[in-house]
């Protein structure tokens, strides 16, 4: 067989092509990524067994999947933790490949198609969540098609192409399984088969030295003797480390997959649901935050040109940065970048998850305990705190909204005159209730405010 | 220089009928290939992209009787698409809310925030609707009152007809 097809004369020197002796654990993410990867391909076939990619239909088979199916929670299960993982480790392998500098001189397009790939990433991620579709799902879809509408020029269009028509309707569902299915995994793949041959054809980086920065006139030979004096094969005295890493991954989805099960199906992919609250998978939780926290008016310029300038700037690196300290001890500016950029992404992250913008809708009207009378203006003005929406926004004690300022204590804070301008007036995240509050109305609510004192002034 | 000099298979050096026949055939190669992926491509990215530029007819839904909506609701209705495809199954509705200002006066709001597209909820008493998404509010008149949203809610065309209060169905509001 192998002298007919030739397997071993092709496959064989990819494999054994020598690594520096030294590049060892940090290594890994990339080929855990690749794994995550294929688990999403296997895993996804799977789950097409028993999906219909319908907008009527696809609900009722998620359902079946999840609660009738042999397996079938598992593999949803495992499908999301995969795609979790594989966001994951491409963000690592990232982090990685930067702190070390090795997308300068030569591999500066090894950085390239990774950038692309970190896209794909992001985009399968995206639109793997449409695919489960419920009322989220269904409000995503909407959401893109308002981002996707503020590109200048032809947003009108790419909203119309997102939503597959005017509307959410029949059309919609089948074009993120297209893209999800056939266009991003081609894409995937043949970028994937392009990163690779770089890999092959400039080498594994070798962990990088202070002191000694990529000159491109000498690299490659001092890479060639170093590789041919002290390197190793890579399968199996490098691969070993992949593939124990990738287990240990595997392990760990599963159980995930296992205990904890796949995300719970929303409602019904029904429009007409108003009662709704849509969010991102964690992965995305981040851009949510920041659409929530955008100072007004920047929105626009921010939607369309922040993912824009973000993959410029990250693409033209290593062209713009292909030479000198590869070692982070020397790049200062590298640690700081990946640290404000981990710190960044995960407090938007946190944000996302607490999001307080959120008006509590289940706020319930406050108990006699809390508001302290049962007649009278405290108590009139604390049934008009909750029926008038201010309970959705605002804390008293442990009930109520995060959206504005708490006011368990306001009554030792502002004055009688500045509560009523306040609500009269409201604010940029408030609305004005002078026009909807009668004056006693407006007398009532102030004595109930006024009553929420600090403890020592009770 | 080797390179300069074009050889046959046998590596001798070619005459001139075999470079102008090699050319020929490279070229020829180039132009059927273009041509072949021309009158594939066409109607497959026709297909794809053709919904972008057709426009379906909007038509008039029934969403209730005129004395099912007190004077001073708001209420939230619900009717069809136009021209929704046999499959669409319940992703073809679309809901509105719906408010009575006078006897014959029908405004009808579109659920999409403009900030984002997320469906907003009438708080009846509060006389609000808020945004779940971003902390969009708006008035009882579709301003905004607070929050991220650039426009106040948008309306669909609404008319009564024999007793009955219709809609016009829309295209999904886009903020652009």
């Amino acid at each position: 067989m192998d002298d007919r097809t030739g397997l071993a004369d092709m496959i064989g020197p990819m494999l054994r092509h020598l690594v520096p002796r030294d590049a060892r654990w940090w290594y890994v993410f990339g080929s855990a990524t690749m794994c995550a990867f294929m688990i999403q391909v296997i895993s996804g076939i799977a789950l097409a067994f028993a999906y219909i990619p319908s907008t009527n239909d696809a609900y009722a088979t998620l359902n079946f999947i999840t609660d009738q199916a042999p397996f079938g929670r598992f593999l949803r299960g495992l499908h999301y933790y995969g795609a979790s993982a594989m966001v994951l480790m491409v963000g690592l392998h990232m982090a990685q490949v930067f702190l070390f500098g090795s997308y300068k001189f030569p591999r500066e397009l090894n950085w390239a198609t990774g950038v692309l790939l970190l896209g794909f990433t992001l985009v399968m991620g995206f639109t793997g969540q449409l695919l489960r579709w419920d009322q989220t799902a269904v409000w995503s879809v909407v959401v893109a098609a308002e981002q996707a509408g503020r590109v200048p020029l032809i947003g009108d269009w790419l909203a119309r192409f997102t939503l597959g028509g005017d509307t959410v309707g029949g059309a919609t569902l089948n074009r993120f399984f297209v893209i999800h299915v056939f266009i991003m995994p081609a894409l995937i793949f043949a970028f994937v088969g392009l990163h690779l041959l770089l890999v092959l054809r400039h080498g594994i980086s070798e962990p990088p030295t202070p002191g000694k920065p990529v000159d491109p006139k000498t690299y490659r030979q001092e890479y060639k003797e170093l590789v041919e004096t002290t390197g190793k094969p890579f399968w199996p005295d490098a691969a070993w480390r992949d593939v124990v890493f990738c287990v240990a991954m595997i392990v760990v989805m599963a159980l995930l997959a296992l205990i904890l099960g796949p995300p719970a199906l929303g409602k019904a992919p029904d429009p007409s649901i108003i009662a709704a609250n849509p969010r991102p998978d964690w992965y995305l939780l981040w851009y949510f935050a920041v659409l929530a926290l955008l100072p007004h008016g920047t929105e626009e310029y921010f939607m369309v040109f922040g993912p824009l300038l973000a993959g410029i700037i990250l693409i033209i690196l290593p062209f713009v940065f292909n030479r000198g300290e590869r070692s982070a001890r020397r790049r200062p500016w590298s640690i700081a970048a990946v640290i404000l950029t981990v710190i960044m992404i995960g407090t938007l992250w946190v944000a996302g998850a607490k999001s307080k913008w959120s008006p509590n809708f289940n706020a319930e009207p406050l108990s006699e305990k809390v508001v302290g009378a049962t007649s009278g203006p405290v108590f009139d003005g604390a049934h008009l705190f909750f029926a008038r929406g201010c309970l959705s926004c605002h804390l008293i004690g442990t009930t109520g909204g995060r959206r504005g300022p708490n006011l368990t204590t306001i009554g030792s804070l502002l004055s009688r005159d500045q509560l009523i301008l306040r609500i009269a007036n409201g604010g940029v995240n408030m609305p004005a209730y002078a026009s909807t509050l009668t004056p006693k109305e407006m007398d009532d609510l102030v004595a109930f405010l006024q009553s929420r004192k600090l403890p020592a002034q009770q | 220089m080797k390179d300069d000099i074009e050889t046959t298979s046998c590596g001798a050096a070619a005459s001139p009928e075999e470079l102008t026949r090699r050319k020929f055939f490279e070229r020829l190669s180039i132009v059927l290939f273009g041509f072949g992926s021309f009158i594939l491509l066409v109607p497959m990215v026709g297909f794809v992209v053709a919904p972008l530029f057709k426009r379906r007819p909007e038509v008039w839904r029934p969403v209730g009787a005129i004395d099912d909506f007190k004077i001073g609701t708001t209420t939230a209705v619900v009717f069809y698409d136009a021209a929704a495809l046999p499959w669409a199954g319940v992703a073809s509705k679309t809901a509105a809310w719906l408010r009575r200002v006078d006897q014959a006066t029908f405004i009808a709001f579109s659920v999409n925030c403009t900030h984002l597209g997320c469906p907003v909820r009438w708080l009846d008493q509060a006389e609000l609707f808020m945004c779940p998404c971003h902390g969009g509010v708006y008035y009882k008149d579709g301003s905004v009152a607070a929050g991220p949203p650039p426009l106040p809610l948008p309306r669909y065309q609404v008319r009564v007809k024999s007793g009955k209060v219709e809609i016009r169905t829309n295209p999904t509001p886009i903020t652009r």
